[in-house]
């Protein structure tokens, strides 16, 4: 039964009543070449049910097999978020029946996961400056990921009011992790912040040990929003509502406002919350019912008899636990130090997603100031126009720091740079070519400046006379005329040189 | 003179000695299929033109001098849980009528690639639950030796094929007895190797940790040959063992039973024993004794439970594996009588109720009951914990004795009919033979002579430890050749002749 419709409470009223808890699951697609369980490719958009094979159909008499790679994956996760790891863990059968599930039964880890007790930290900018906050795992486990189900012929593609449904069973067995958090306690007001914070570390994290795209609007990497709240200062947790596939970070921090505030609602006016599923939307910014979760689903968890236990040696975790990456927030704090960017620079990098791209370029010979100057200007710019992940512009690094030479060099400046990021995202060969193709290095020919420049004063006679009477301001005006006629196509600080000699 | 009556390894002679083809051989068991398998009913499904193919192939091939598998041109039939690309698999369910796999089993595999031409896929109760056949959604199998009664089950297809000389050997599988069982009461011979010894893949699931497939065939020799052929490791089956075919085949040619110790499981016999089966069974033990061997009691106290433990492990297994059977990617459809625009789910429970017989359905309804959630520790916990206890019962017998005998099944064939009403008895049927499966241990049953009361033949079974499969052969073969020098002839030689239509060519 769903409770009747309440009004929702204000965000900071409700927080002056209950305490939020919060619980985060979150699935990350590993990017592993073949499935979990069989050998099909993982390769994302392929015609639908071409990377389907006996084992990842359901085919009667086929069997799995773990993929060791995925194993790896899981592990290095684990030891990542400071995991104790499972000398010996299994498999278990989640029975439920769904068109998309080949099987009718999802092969999945129970109550014996490969990765369980670890930690993370996260910070927060607060009122009283950055706060760290604590966030403890509960477990990582191992598992297989569903078909996809098209609904056809309703208006909202959901599967009420649909016409009839397809299934590609393309993503059926791809391997997942899913991560669970612990109830995330104490975060006050900052519950959507912390939320946003810890599935934001999560992506860099697992792109970091590059066991994941972790491309949330693909899919790749998918969040659940456990939210309870209780009334302030109580240690015993509400009921939970659990709203599902919340596919941005942004929509992770939105989620769990908007969940607070409802649930609020339905506190404040003294009914119970039901534990249930929901939907978030998007576009409207709220949740909706969906599954009732009342009477418990039984998956009827047994150990998948399948497969055998995977028991990976404590030489093998060692010798997995030396390959991780430094860890992002010390790699953060090192790359700050050495670029000398300040605390809100930083930010806006990591917050572009730039970080990767900016190493790159300055290993590439920029300085750390030219190469922040194009990812998070011109270039993070671009990005968002044209709603492009900033690694997918067709802009490389190494071009970059290509362009930024030809700066230094003078034989371009920025704003004809500019054009040559345009030549680099229309594909048009490398910054020389497209220099050359479009005709921009800048006249250093003063023979031109020159004749450009009497144009120039020709034309502005009493600009001119202001200059000769020592008022070098004016310089601008003609700077600018002459850049005109020369097409932008000439180093400024040359022309106004020229400028002054000849008034002078 | 027709090959029918030949065994397997009779056959493979003649082939590499040029006397017959492959083609012939093959031929004859086609003729022999057509004239008498419309009163047994063993096969489900015929495949002449793909048999006769292969045997050609490998007359060719022999021809041009090439080196062929002892058993290349053997003709065999296959169980129909196993699946074989291009030729319908049905496990012996409406639900999978017509289904055409688009794969090969590993054995099948194996079967193709050493030259045995595929005769057919043989009948079996319904995703091989029963011990009778009578649960085939086909129509039952009938025992060569009297046509009123059963021949066993799940696995009576294959027998009743290789009792009645339709092939010369076959493949079971056995779960929980569906090998042994079968071969007892229709005097033929069956092994359920070790657990894991032979790849599950492509083996239409009944219990996942039960299942094994094995050889259906006319003598020990004969299933040696054959398990050397299906056995060892597949990358594609987790649970199949990375290791060396046990030497079955020089073990049946050894035949010595001198010094050997032979433990009785005493609770494995007495009450609820037929009296002929209980004679047959002590006479073979005496001719042991003769043969060197020591005889020794032992006992494992858990077996009592071994039934109940099965019926829970069994259910709970299958009712998983049998979820994928919903009528959305292959098999049969059905939509539900008079629903106008059916969801998934009803179009799911429709095909269930249409495509599974009542055995499947009671299973599933168990196996469900037992997973749920309040119930599972009760159950299907409790039930994992006893299957330790029967492991333990056989690792200290085995501490005692090289093997173990017992009879294979508490009766003789019964008729036909007679306990289809009461699901208790029949799974009593599958009391001896159970508890190997649940301990993952090879077990055999050859014929050790018939019934005086009835004049059905009874079975002995020989159970080893894991992966030393061989004992088996060992003791089965000696056991064997003990009878023949006693009989003079083999047991199914004493069978009735059946009635035979002319074939029509």
């Amino acid at each position: 039964m769903t409770a009747t419709r309440t009004e929702l409470v204000p965000f900071d009223a409700a927080l002056e009543t209950y305490d939020p808890a919060m619980g985060l699951e979150v699935h990350v697609e590993l990017n592993t070449a073949s499935k979990m369980f069989c050998g099909c490719s993982t390769v994302f958009g392929a015609e639908p049910n071409t990377q389907v094979c006996p084992t990842c159909l359901g085919l009667p008499g086929a069997l799995p097999v773990v993929n060791g790679k995925a194993v790896e994956s899981a592990i290095r996760i684990g030891l990542a978020l400071n995991c104790s790891i499972a000398p010996w863990s299994r498999f278990a059968r989640k029975n439920y029946f769904y068109p998309d599930m080949p099987k009718n039964f999802q092969t999945s880890q129970y109550d014996e996961p490969i990765a369980y007790d670890g930690w993370t930290e996260v910070t927060v900018e607060t009122d009283e400056g950055p706060r760290v906050f604590r966030i403890d795992i509960e477990r990582a486990h191992m598992e297989e990921d569903t078909g996809k189900s098209l609904h056809v012929g309703g208006s909202t593609g959901r599967i009420h009011g649909a016409d009839h449904s397809l299934v590609d069973y393309n993503r059926a067995g791809i391997p997942l992790i899913e991560v669970v958090t612990k109830p995330i306690l104490g975060a006050g007001k900052y519950a959507p912040l912390v939320a946003r914070a810890y599935v934001a570390s999560l992506r860099e994290l697992v792109k970091a040990l590059d066991v994941s795209d972790a491309r949330m609007e693909q899919g790749s990497m998918r969040c659940d929003v456990n939210l309870s709240l209780a009334p302030s200062g109580s240690d015993v947790l509400g009921t939970r509502s659990e709203t599902k596939n919340v596919n941005s970070l942004r929509s992770v921090e939105r989620a769990v406002r908007y969940e607070v505030e409802r649930h609020a609602g339905i506190l404040d006016a003294g009914q119970k919350v039901v534990q249930e599923t929901r939907h978030w939307h998007e576009d409207t910014g709220v949740t909706t019912s969906g599954r009732e979760k009342s009477d418990a689903e039984d998956y009827r968890y047994f150990p998948e008899p399948d497969l055998v236990p995977v028991a990976p040696s404590d030489a093998w975790v060692e010798e997995l636990r030396a390959t991780l990456p430094e860890p992002p927030a010390e790699r953060r704090a090192r790359l700050q130090a050495e670029w000398g960017y300040s605390d809100l620079e930083m930010r806006d990098v990591v917050g572009a997603g730039a970080i990767d791209l900016i190493e790159a370029t300055i290993s590439a010979g920029a300085t750390p100031t030219a190469a922040r100057k194009w990812w998070l200007g011109d270039l993070a710019r671009r990005a968002n126009d044209t709603a492009t992940p900033i690694d997918e512009l067709g802009v490389t690094p190494t071009q970059v720091a290509e362009v930024q030479a030809l700066v230094d060099a003078k034989r371009i400046n920025d704003k004809l740079a500019r054009q040559v990021f345009d030549g680099l995202v229309a594909g048009e060969g490398t910054p020389e070519e497209i220099v050359a193709a479009r005709g921009l290095e800048v006249v250093s020919d003063d023979g031109a400046l020159a004749a450009a420049v009497d144009r120039a004063i020709e034309a502005n006679p009493d600009v001119a006379d202001k200059i000769r009477d020592g008022k070098v301001a004016a310089a601008g005006a003609l700077i600018g005329a002459v850049m005109k006629d020369m097409r932008g196509q000439a180093d400024a600080g040359r022309v106004r040189e020229l400028i002054i000699e000849k008034l002078s | 003179m027709s090959t029918i009556r030949l065994s397997a390894a009779e056959i493979a002679e003649k082939l590499a000695a040029g006397e017959v083809s492959s083609a012939e051989v093959t031929q004859d068991h086609l003729d022999r299929i057509a004239a008498v398998d419309g009163d047994v009913n063993a096969f489900l499904a015929l495949d002449g033109e793909g048999a006769l193919e292969t045997a050609r192939d490998v007359d060719a091939r022999r021809a041009a001098g090439e080196t062929l598998h002892p058993l290349a041109g053997v003709p065999i039939a296959v169980k129909d849980v196993v699946a074989t690309e291009g030729i319908v698999t049905t496990a012996g369910s409406r639900i999978l009528e017509g289904w055409v796999p688009p794969y090969d089993a590993f054995l099948t595999r194996r079967l193709r690639a050493a030259g045995l031409p595929i005769l057919g896929k043989t009948n079996m109760d319904e995703f091989a639950m029963g011990s009778s056949t009578e649960h085939s959604a086909y129509g039952p199998t009938h025992n060569p030796w009297d046509l009123d009664r059963i021949p066993g089950g799940s696995g009576g297809g294959s027998a009743a094929a290789v009792g009645a000389y339709e092939a010369p050997l076959a493949i079971g599988t056995d779960t929980g007895g569906s090998i042994r069982q079968p071969a007892a009461v229709t005097g033929t011979v069956g092994v359920k190797p070790t657990y894991g010894g032979v790849s599950r893949y492509g083996l239409i699931a009944l219990a996942s940790s039960l299942d094994q497939a094995g050889p259906v065939t006319r003598s020990v020799l004969d299933a040696a040959l054959l398990h050397e052929l299906i056995g060892g490791h597949d990358p594609l089956d987790s649970t199949s063992i990375d290791a060396p075919v046990p030497p079955v085949v020089e073990a049946a040619r050894r035949a010595d039973v001198s010094g050997l110790r032979i433990g009785i499981v005493r609770e494995l016999g007495g009450e609820g024993y037929q009296a002929g089966v209980r004679a047959r069974f002590d006479e073979a033990v005496t001719l042991l004794t003769k043969a060197g061997a020591e005889i020794v009691e032992v006992s494992c106290p858990s077996f009592e439970y071994a039934l109940s433990t099965y019926y829970l492990i069994l259910p709970a297994e299958a009712s998983s594996n049998l979820a994928k059977f919903d009528a959305m990617r292959y098999g049969l459809r059905v939509g539900p009588h008079g629903v106008a625009d059916p969801s998934a789910e009803q179009v799911m429970a429709a095909t269930r109720e249409a495509g599974f017989g009542d055995e499947v359905k009671r299973r599933i309804i168990i196996g469900t009951y037992a997973l749920s959630s309040g119930y599972y520790d009760a159950y299907y916990g409790s039930a994992q914990k006893v299957r330790t206890l029967i492991a333990q019962d056989f690792a200290r017998a085995f501490e005692q004795v090289d093997v173990l005998i017992s009879p294979t099944s508490p009766t003789t064939a019964f008729r036909l009919g007679s306990k289809l009403d009461d699901p208790m008895s029949m799974y009593l049927q599958d009391v001896a033979t159970i508890p190997a499966n649940l301990a993952g241990i090879p077990g055999l049953s050859l014929p050790v002579g018939v019934a005086e009361e009835d004049g059905l033949p009874v079975g002995l079974q020989v159970l080893a430890p894991a992966m030393a499969d061989d004992r088996l052969y060992n003791v089965g073969a000696a056991l064997e050749r003990l009878l023949l020098e006693q009989w003079g002839a083999p047991l199914l030689s004493k069978a009735p002749e059946l009635a035979t239509k002319e074939a029509t060519k």
